[in-house]
């Protein structure tokens, strides 16, 4: 790795600090902008002494855009199996029946196959217990719940949106 | 408008609290702990619309932070007896 | 009060009550691994509701930047949360009830 690259990595992250900053503070006076920057450096200066900057990965971390319309679909998802997961609750006979299923992922990326694994235990009803290179174990409160996920819809539209080109 | 909705949030809180006090398990106390840290989130956030000082928001974004990364902690340190333990040679991976 | 606002405020006290039902939930479950579906309700039903809530009653600035940060920061970082939960409570020899048939 040359002292290029590790210039440019670490110009990324004082840039993107300093978005980050500009965002969130809403006072823009000459002193308080002169003590972002300085923290900003000195965040720069800890993080890269730490060794926490990664150089072999690609410079502009862009490539989550790719998952956004994968997204609102998810978001659909979610409230639906609220819903469900709400009315069991208010039923007074409690009717879950929890099991445990094994799952396979066909994702090849680990940064989509963390994509997957995230949504199935965002949506409630499914939380995915252990993860062991491309098996997936669930852990389901109802039949319904392990039936919707051995379709393969969510896996299907996760590996559709990883073969996606940059939007 | 919104002195309803903070009510019932304090008296979640309330409930998580009591959940934490009567769980069984560790595993049940730390899931009760994070219940109770999510509801503060919003708790503060609320308050900070109720009380117009929309600057609540900022404590709120860093509760969240510390919310998260306590509760990993405290797992770690129930997992390996030590918070600054490294995984790297387990092939299970990190928590 | 305009209609923006009802509707904020609307989806400010159903977010509070899906809160109260996920706390039911927790105390209802039988066995810790179910009691985490019903945990998960707060984390998304919850946050969604209040926090679109107020963003919608805020309106667009920077106070609403904050808000969708915070929400995107916890959907985020509560499944990860619970999956080392659950992973940590399997490790800790803690069986999950089935109900295979």
């Amino acid at each position: 790795m040359s002292n290029y690259d590790i210039f440019f990595h670490k110009i990324s992250l004082i840039i993107s600090l300093a978005l980050l900053w500009l965002m969130l503070s809403g006072h823009y006076t000459p002193l308080l902008l002169l003590l972002g920057l300085l923290s900003v450096l000195a965040v720069t200066i800890i993080s890269s002494r730490m060794k926490l900057i990664t150089y072999d990965q690609p410079i502009l971390q862009l490539y989550f855009i790719r998952f956004i319309p994968y997204g609102f679909w998810l978001l659909i998802q979610v409230i639906k199996s609220n819903i469900d997961v709400c009315r069991r609750i208010l039923n007074p006979k409690l009717p879950i029946s929890p099991r445990l299923i094994s799952l396979k992922s066909s994702q090849s990326s680990s940064f989509a196959r963390m994509v997957y694994a995230n949504s199935i235990t965002l949506t409630p009803g499914t939380i995915s217990i252990d993860l062991d290179g491309s098996n997936i174990e669930v852990h389901s409160l109802s039949l319904e719940g392990a039936e919707g996920l051995k379709t393969g819809k969510m896996d299907k539209k996760i590996t559709d949106s990883e073969a996606q080109p940059y939007v | 408008m919104f002195e309803i909705p903070t009510f019932m949030i304090l008296l979640s809180m309330l409930l998580a609290l009591v959940s934490a006090i009567i769980g069984k398990t560790i595993y049940d106390k730390i899931l009760a702990v994070n219940i109770f840290g999510t509801v503060t989130v919003l708790f503060i956030a609320l308050f900070g619309f109720l009380t117009k000082r929309p600057e609540f928001l900022d404590i709120a974004l860093v509760y969240a932070l510390i919310n998260f990364i306590s509760t990993v902690a405290i797992l770690k340190f129930f997992e390996y007896g030590d918070i600054s333990a490294s995984s790297i040679e387990k092939e299970k991976g990190d928590i | 009060m305009t209609a923006i606002e009802i509707l904020s405020g609307i989806l400010v006290i159903l977010g509070s009550l899906s809160i109260i039902v996920g706390l039911l939930g927790v105390y209802r479950m039988p066995d810790f691994f179910t009691r985490l579906h019903a945990a998960s309700v707060i984390d998304t039903l919850g946050t969604i509701l209040i926090l679109f809530g107020l963003i919608l009653y805020a309106g667009l600035n920077i106070v609403s930047i904050k808000l969708l940060l915070i929400l995107i920061f916890i959907l985020i970082t509560t499944p990860t949360a619970a999956h080392a939960l659950a992973k940590s409570a399997l490790h800790g020899k803690l069986k999950p009830m089935t109900d295979d048939d």
